[in-house]
């Protein structure tokens, strides 16, 4: 994080050089992918099903063990995962489920703040299964903010929600990270959710970046007509024609 | 918006037709419905016995058993036999329960563990424990200690094989979410594994019960002095079936009350479940 003084570039909070990582049998799935996400950017992954994306973002969170690979990797202290299923325990309230593994004596009051700032004040004495899929999710964001995170890993944390609720999740991720300011990975498949969250979208293909667009629009709305060109230009490079966007 | 309410006006004297369709799961709880079947046998052992088609040499009417129980109680000490009873069979319990579920851990959580001790647990197994009370005979003597021994190793199979069971079938990615949060192995067990294998050592915990109850029914056979076993070998002898009959009731509360706790215990501590039960 330390940004020396006299340069006007503050370091990376990631910083991903010729990482390789493959799978036994099936060949590379990163093949020497560099990447930088500065502190405080919000970065969306997109990609077709097996170009890495989650390999990537597991081999961040350090949960690649049994993976073959090399390359240099150099993250955060601090990370958090949000994992697509909310991963609460069940056999837990919501409160000790949000400050699961959190020492210090102020944990729960901490947890208690994370809670109101997902909006489940007074939910906290709840059983997992008594919450909605939505509510889960936002239990398990409070548990990744709670930990005050410099790096936010996100694995198509909204692919299991109804629309509704997904558009509601995407207001209040904006809100938590504009305050927060994590640098955040948000992996996802769909290129609506990419350009209405984050600050910069990148796509793998054949494990390396391939495209890298940053996304300056100052009203994040489908009617702006450079929401609909930067759209139809990701799912471009997705492979999506026009003809299967009718 | 008019043929809405046109539509409710027509359903209102006939019943809504998906109401009344079956239910897949077991419907509503009925009331007290565990008494409903022994309730039933009793009424058909006491019309039997008034009737005269149960004759008392083969099966003492309720009320003498009643009698009999009285008797027992003011002047051969039934309620010594019974604490004496208890104390083995809980004793035994408990030495048998604390092994069972201390092996499960260490043999679940590694592989060390498994290797040297699910082997023999196995094939412990497939012995029945009452198979070798001869040999514990001849280790530990006909006393306390062969009957406990006994015990114990009866009711620390369930316990072991369901709590095993319950450990490996825990979800493998919450130990990557204990691993993305950065706790500890102690911790990871503590909230993660435990929790997690309840469930199953409940489910064990109730088949230890009544095997413990098994046990000491033979155990009691060999040269008791007192115990419950003890007051129905000797009512063999004089082949008094009413006294028979109080002990085996004694047996069956025990077994039931051993059982209704467990179950009050897995309903609260199992809370966090949604099951068809509830």
């Amino acid at each position: 994080m330390a940004a020396d003084p006299g340069h006007l570039i503050t370091a990376p909070a990631v910083r991903v050089r010729n990482l390789h990582r493959s799978f036994s049998r099936n060949g590379g799935v990163l093949n020497g992918l560099d990447l930088d996400i500065a502190p405080g950017e919000f970065v969306a992954l997109i990609g077709r099903s097996g170009t890495g994306k989650s390999t990537l973002l597991r081999a961040l969170a350090g949960l690649d063990r049994d993976v073959e690979g090399y390359g240099q990797i150099t993250v955060p202290g601090a990370v958090s995962v949000v994992f697509q299923d909310s991963r609460l325990l069940p056999w837990k309230r919501v409160l000790p489920n949000v400050v699961f593994g959190l020492r210090g004596a102020d944990a729960d009051r901490r947890g208690r703040d994370a809670l109101a700032e997902v909006g489940l004040e007074g939910r906290e004495r709840a059983w997992p299964y008594q919450l909605s899929g939505g509510e889960q999710q936002r239990v398990s964001l409070a548990r990744s903010l709670v930990r005050e995170p410099q790096l936010l890993l996100a694995d198509e944390p909204f692919g299991a929600l109804d629309a509704l609720t997904r558009i509601r999740m995407h207001a209040l991720l904006r809100k938590l990270c504009e305050r927060h300011r994590p640098a955040v990975l948000l992996v996802t498949h769909d290129v609506d959710e990419a350009i209405a969250l984050a600050d910069r979208v990148i796509q793998l293909d054949d494990g390396v970046v391939r495209t890298d667009v940053r996304v300056d629009l100052t009203r994040r709305s489908r009617h702006d007509p450079r929401f609909a060109e930067l759209r139809a230009f990701l799912l471009d490079e997705l492979g999506v024609t026009e003809e299967d966007r009718r | 918006m008019t043929a809405t309410l046109h539509v409710s006006e027509r359903t209102t004297d006939t019943t809504d037709r998906r109401v009344l369709r079956r239910r897949l799961g077991p419907g509503r709880r009925i009331r007290f419905s565990f008494w409903i079947g022994p309730i039933v046998l009793l009424a058909v052992w006491a019309a039997g016995s008034a009737t005269g088609l149960i004759k008392p040499a083969i099966l003492t009417a309720p009320w003498d058993v009643v009698t009999a129980f009285q008797e027992q109680w003011t002047d051969h000490d039934l309620l010594g036999n019974i604490l004496s009873s208890l104390a083995r069979a809980a004793l035994g319990l408990g030495l048998g329960v604390l092994a069972g579920a201390v092996l499960a851990v260490v043999s679940g959580l590694s592989r060390a563990g498994e290797s040297l001790i699910d082997g023999p647990i196995q094939i412990k197994r497939s012995v029945p424990t009452l198979a070798l009370i001869p040999l514990f005979i001849a280790w530990f003597g006909i006393g306390q200690e062969m009957k406990i021994v006994t015990i114990a190793l009866i009711s620390m199979v369930p316990i072991y094989v369901h709590t095993h069971n319950g450990l490996r079938g825990i979800d493998g990615r919450y130990a990557e979410l204990a691993e993305t949060i950065g706790i500890g192995r102690g911790e990871f067990v503590r909230h993660v594994v435990l929790p997690g294998a309840l469930p199953g050592f409940l489910l064990g915990m109730r088949f230890a019960v009544t095997s413990s109850l098994l046990g000491l029914v033979v155990v009691e056979q060999y040269n008791a002095t007192s115990g419950v076993g003890h007051m129905i070998t000797l009512a063999e002898q004089y082949g008094q079936t009413d006294v028979i009959v109080v002990g085996l009731v004694i047996y069956g509360v025990f077994g039931y009350l051993a059982d209704t706790a467990v179950r009050l215990t897995e309903r609260r501590a199992l809370a966090w479940r949604r099951t068809l039960d509830t």
